[in-house]
């Protein structure tokens, strides 16, 4: 007990690393959440329109008051789209079909073009489903007027993120992303410090067993990741208005078993190095590389190359996220997350016994 | 060795110890006693293998060969039992340093199922030194100290062994001399002390000592032994230009050996009937101006740089 005591002295002692250490998911999620999104507001969009009738210009009404656009030319001839995107001025032209309403009533259907530049794949994308988005809205709304099934291609439907909102995809990477962070990063490096100014040789010639040694040091880290989980979860929910869709609870159970597995490789790190400059290395490049670029949080693993997605498997990120965006952003229940849990589980359970079993209690 | 049969339960006893690191012996065959209440020092320059012993005799490092007994307890298999009953102060200052010093005793206390109220008979002279400083942080003490709390921590179980690897390194001349006489005292508790300096002034308040250098030991005696067993006439020289005076004092065929010790040479001479108007001459022959020349008694130093030439 005194010794977990010793160790909240520590952390509470040195108050720039609690302080970095709290801020820190404060910080990630704000510069994930609103800077590095692939969120793109307000983007100039050019229109050519040449059936200019009541459906076409309701929809141009549509997209400039949408957030995301504003539309900046209307085009009078087709030559002029290509124009458009040589002088770079646009993301986007949408082009109607001719008698576009005209269409609608007699045959159902319209067609209406959607042309982004490709340059930026990631906000052409984004910017072609807000887009089809809007569509979709005006026609639903004039199906409830006019009872009329009309259909204006080209349609897609997104589950879960109907706007891409960058937060959905990004509140469960950065838990991920923190919780391994101050969990094997700081257990490690606190190891490692006491080695580093030889405490550690003080402990061992003590009747204390390693095992001890251990134990109070996941202790601290512990509420300390507690901490971090509960500011990242009331930021999600009322600054970036990532709702919790599913249970709550089972939401933290899965959160306390990944915080055991990073806690656990934090201890495996520990005891392979001496110094905390190679704790820190590690943990930097060793664990936060490959959850960054390879959990899915950035890139998605299906499109990697098989080695990366095997590779991927035994990321314990990955599992996470995935996890928590069944819970969190799908709102599925627990038998969803069976197989997250279970890998979880087991990748504790081996890192923990090969840390202890890793756990020198001499010096070399 | 005939001491071992009068004493037959030696505090620590070790015998043909070796380990090496890699291609470099830290230690080659190193066997010796130490008694129950005495104080044994290790004396030798850095890298002699001081540090490695003693990490071996708290079972913290696996010696390669050899076998090693503290307190009736082998360190390698029933090291459990040694990890109860022994204090170790480390060279480097091992405590921490962003706790106080009654946090860090506590600290320790806790960590050998113990408390300061139970042994603070044993450590009060030393901790009460440090006391008035109780709320400081131990990184913000003074080395003096910090030697003081780190043997108090080392303390607070009633240890019956006490290692102290190089404990007035880095501590001032008054501070080291409070340190021994806190060391004696100890002593009189019946605690065993194994300590290392390098500091050769300090070999003669053990009670005996063993010097070592690139891993063995050259004399295992008493202070007063190792003196006495030093043969030859010593003498302190000194000129007004003493880098040419060592040269020619070394190329002088009376010299048996010669070395600079601070602002003198000292001088060992094989010859009985030498006079130190001989060697006078010689140097003024030399050219040597306002030449101080005297007979002195050896200390350990001298016994040491005699003993690492053989």
């Amino acid at each position: 007990m005194s010794f977990v005591r010793k160790e909240f002295h520590h952390i509470f002692r040195d108050k720039t690393t609690m302080a970095i250490l709290l801020l820190l998911p404060v910080l990630m999620l704000i510069l994930f959440g609103y800077a590095i999104t692939t969120e793109v507001k307000n983007s100039k969009l050019a229109i050519y329109d040449p059936s200019n009738d009541m459906a076409t210009r309701a929809i141009i009404e549509k997209f400039n008051a949408s957030e995301y656009f504003s539309v900046v030319e209307l085009l009078t001839k087709p030559a002029e789209i290509n124009e458009q995107f040589k002088n770079g001025e646009v993301k986007m032209v949408v082009v109607f079909s001719e008698k576009f309403y005209e269409n609608m009533l007699h045959t159902g259907t319209a067609q209406v073009e959607l042309i982004a530049d490709g340059t930026d794949p990631n906000s052409a994308k984004s910017v072609v489903s807000y887009a089809t988005n809007i569509i979709a809205v005006y026609q639903q709304e004039l199906f409830k007027v006019q009872k009329v099934p009309f259909q204006i291609n080209p349609q897609v439907k997104l589950l879960y993120n109907p706007q891409m909102k960058g937060a959905y995809n990004f509140v469960p990477g950065v838990m991920g992303m923190i919780l391994m962070l101050i969990c094997a990063m700081m257990t490690s490096i606190s190891i490692a410090r006491e080695k580093e100014l030889g405490t550690m040789e003080i402990l061992l010639v003590s009747p204390m067993k390693p095992i001890y040694i251990i134990i109070s040091k996941m202790i601290p880290y512990f509420f300390l990741s507690l901490v971090n989980l509960t500011t990242i979860l009331l930021l999600s929910v009322f600054v970036l208005g990532v709702p919790i869709a599913g249970s709550l609870f089972w939401l933290i159970v899965l959160s306390l078993v990944y915080i055991f597995v990073t806690l656990s490789l934090g201890l495996l790190i520990s005891s392979i190095v001496n110094s905390q400059l190679v704790a820190l290395l590690i943990s930097g490049m060793v664990l936060m590389l490959p959850v960054i670029m390879l959990s899915g949080m950035m890139f998605p693993v299906e499109n990697m190359p098989v080695f990366f997605q095997w590779l991927s498997q035994i990321i314990p990120a990955k599992w996470y996220i995935i996890g928590v965006k069944k819970i969190m952003i799908k709102g599925l229940g627990f038998t969803s997350i069976i197989p997250e849990l279970s890998v979880l589980s087991g990748m504790g359970i081996f890192l923990i016994a090969a840390s202890m079993k890793k756990f020198k209690f001499r010096l070399e | 060795m005939e001491e071992q049969n009068i004493n037959p339960a030696p505090s620590i006893h070790c015998e043909s110890l070796s380990k090496s690191y890699g291609k470099v012996e830290a230690l080659k065959n190193i066997s010796f006693n130490v008694e129950k209440g005495e104080i044994f020092g290790i004396i030798g320059p850095d890298g002699a293998g001081k540090t490695t012993l003693f990490r071996i005799l708290t079972t913290l490092l696996l010696a390669d060969s050899g076998t090693a007994i503290v307190d009736g307890f082998d360190v390698v298999k029933n090291y459990r039992e040694i990890r109860n009953r022994v204090g170790y102060v480390p060279g480097r200052f091992s405590l921490y340093q962003d706790l106080t010093v009654e946090e860090n005793l506590n600290f320790f206390a806790t960590v050998f199922n113990t408390s300061i109220a139970e042994n603070y008979e044993l450590i009060k002279d030393i901790y009460q030194q440090i006391e008035p400083f109780k709320t400081r942080r131990a990184g913000k003490l003074s080395g003096g100290m910090k030697q003081k709390l780190a043997l108090s921590c080392a303390l607070i179980h009633k240890p019956s062994v006490l290692f102290l690897d190089e404990p007035t390194t880095g501590v001032d001349p008054v501070s080291r001399k409070e340190f021994w006489s806190m060391l004696k005292k100890l002593k009189e508790q019946g605690i065993t002390i194994l300590v290392s300096t390098p500091y050769m002034d300090e070999a003669s308040l053990c009670d005996r000592i063993a010097l070592i250098q690139n891993g063995q030991f050259l004399k295992i005696d008493t202070p007063q032994n190792i003196v006495k067993q030093f043969g030859n006439a010593l003498l302190a020289v000194r000129s007004d230009s003493m880098s040419k005076l060592l040269k020619d004092l070394r190329e002088n065929e009376l010299t048996k050996s010669c070395f600079a010790f601070g602002d003198k040479h000292h001088v060992t001479i094989q010859d009985s009937a030498f006079k130190i108007q001989h060697l006078k001459e010689y140097l003024e022959q030399k050219g040597h101006t306002s030449i101080e020349i005297e007979f002195i008694e050896p200390g350990i130093e001298d016994c040491f740089m005699e003993l690492s030439q053989r």
